[in-house]
């Protein structure tokens, strides 16, 4: 199985994806730096397992700003192959070969 | 198993809108999202035909949003309206030029004529000179009024007749909470009306096209339509308190997604007790703009800028208001007060 993680965030002159293997820190605290890679990887779960994955392999600092609880903290939008996680199951969706999950912060200035 | 639109009942669904619990496919999310803006527009007689609407742009996902539905609406229902928009340079380094970067590139996506406005020509500070006085810990109260009126002047030099601002209703439920927390009675009262008719010279009425829509609904229009928006928080030092009120709305919208509207309701309902003291509303002596006070926020905000003293505007130092007008030196413990701390 192999699903790409993507965290769309505060980064660039359009939404781009940042490869959630970079600082975390990167991520939400609004530091302009574009990273276009992506993290491929070997993954067999569901979106919960998934959730822990991240938080155990890709979050070094303060995970309190994606994960609050066994879910993403809120304010966060998840999409599973560009559509909705809460029309998939959320925690529960099965990833399967070639899903794509975008993380959007929501949490930002407007 | 893909769901089903559940308008259409053709195409897959790509979002459950907070709003309703709907599941809905792109082009009828599309189509639910600029009619809901459009009756918002209409119900609550936003603009006349003829009028010159400057839209606040930031490059930030409301106001792209905004810039992006305003010139939709424009055309498709006939408003009439001549479109333009409005944006601020603070001046700092590094901050602003990504986002006005994306607010010239919106101007050419949108046609539409774009004026930028900087604290330097307004105030004759940038906001980098301003922090280099007063350090990192005061620099947002600056920011933000400095920001406020350098819209209204922009405005006024631009002769347009409505700004509009990307306020969405997460913002306004966040603001409720925010003046219930901090007892101002008088910003509570105004903060959820959809437009403010004009408090006198050098003020434009302003109004607010997305008060209904949640910012979910934004971001994800944004993110389908790949409109080109950038978004990052002012790098100076985010409102903290103003991030507490956020982090606890986000958390009741995700155990009941109606909070929103919810608090908005309550806001818009509460009436204020007879005899409850509210701020007269009176005007700035030195430059015109509304205020409570003898002089206003950003002119006692300048005036300790420009004496070297850029605590003047940070804190209650009403009673100094008299000496600042009619140019008398202060005290030598007055201005110990108002000096520069050290960082
Ligand atoms: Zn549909
Ligand atoms: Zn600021
Ligand atoms: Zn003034």
């Amino acid at each position: 199985m192999s699903a790409c993680v993507w965290a769309a965030c505060v980064c660039g002159t359009q939404i781009c994806y940042c490869s959630l293997s970079a600082e975390i820190l990167l991520l939400f605290s609004g530091i302009n730096e574009n990273v276009y890679e992506h993290v491929s990887m070997w993954f067999t779960g569901n979106m919960k397992q998934l959730l822990v994955w991240i938080q155990r392999n890709l979050l070094k600092e303060r995970p309190e700003l994606f994960v609050q609880g066994d879910t993403v903290r809120p304010g966060i939008l998840v999409l599973i192959n560009d559509a909705d996680w809460e029309l998939m199951g959320e925690l529960d969706y099965q990833l399967e070969d070639q899903d794509n999950i975008v993380f959007i912060s929501t949490l930002h200035g407007g | 198993m893909p769901v089903l639109c559940s308008s259409c009942s053709e195409k897959r669904a790509v979002l459950k809108r907070p709003k309703t619990g709907h599941s809905l496919c792109k082009a009828c999310f599309f189509w639910a999202f600029e009619e809901e803006v459009h009756h918002t527009i209409v119900t609550a007689k936003l603009f006349k035909p003829g009028e010159t609407v400057g839209v606040a742009a930031s490059g930030g996902k409301d106001s792209t949003v905004l810039a992006h539905v305003m010139k939709l609406l424009n055309q498709r229902h006939g408003y009439g309206l001549e479109l333009m928009l409005i944006s601020v340079d603070e001046g700092i380094t590094g901050y602003r030029d990504d986002s006005l970067e994306t607010v010239k590139r919106n101007q050419q996506q949108y046609d539409l004529p774009l004026k930028i406005v900087s604290y330097e020509e307004l105030y004759g500070w940038t906001m980098d000179a301003i922090v280099k006085q007063v350090g990192l810990k005061n620099n947002c109260t600056f920011c933000g009024v400095f920001r406020r009126q350098a819209l209204d002047r922009g405005a006024v030099m631009l002769k347009v007749d409505k700004i509009c601002t990307g306020h969405n209703a997460d913002d306004v439920a966040e603001t409720v909470l925010m003046n219930v927390l901090r007892g101002d009675i008088a910003r509570l009262r105004r903060c959820t009306a959809i437009s403010t008719a004009s408090e006198g010279d050098g003020v434009v009425p302003r109004c607010k096209p997305l008060k209904y829509a949640y910012e979910k609904e934004i971001v994800l229009y944004a993110y389908f339509k790949k409109l080109d928006y950038f978004s990052t928080e002012c790098i100076y030092s985010p409102n903290a308190y103003r991030g507490y009120a956020r982090t606890f709305l986000k958390d009741l919208e995700s155990i009941r997604p109606s909070s929103i509207m919810d608090i908005i309701h309550s806001g818009e309902n509460l009436s204020v007790r007879d005899g409850v003291k509210m701020p007269v509303q009176g005007t700035c002596s030195r430059c015109g703009y509304i205020s409570s006070q003898a002089l206003c926020k950003s002119c006692v905000l300048l005036e300790g800028l420009n004496r070297g003293l850029p605590k003047l505007g940070i804190g209650k130092h009403h009673r100094l208001h008299e000496k600042l007008l009619s140019q008398q030196p202060l005290t030598e413990s007055e201005q110990r007060k108002l000096k520069p701390v050290d960082f």
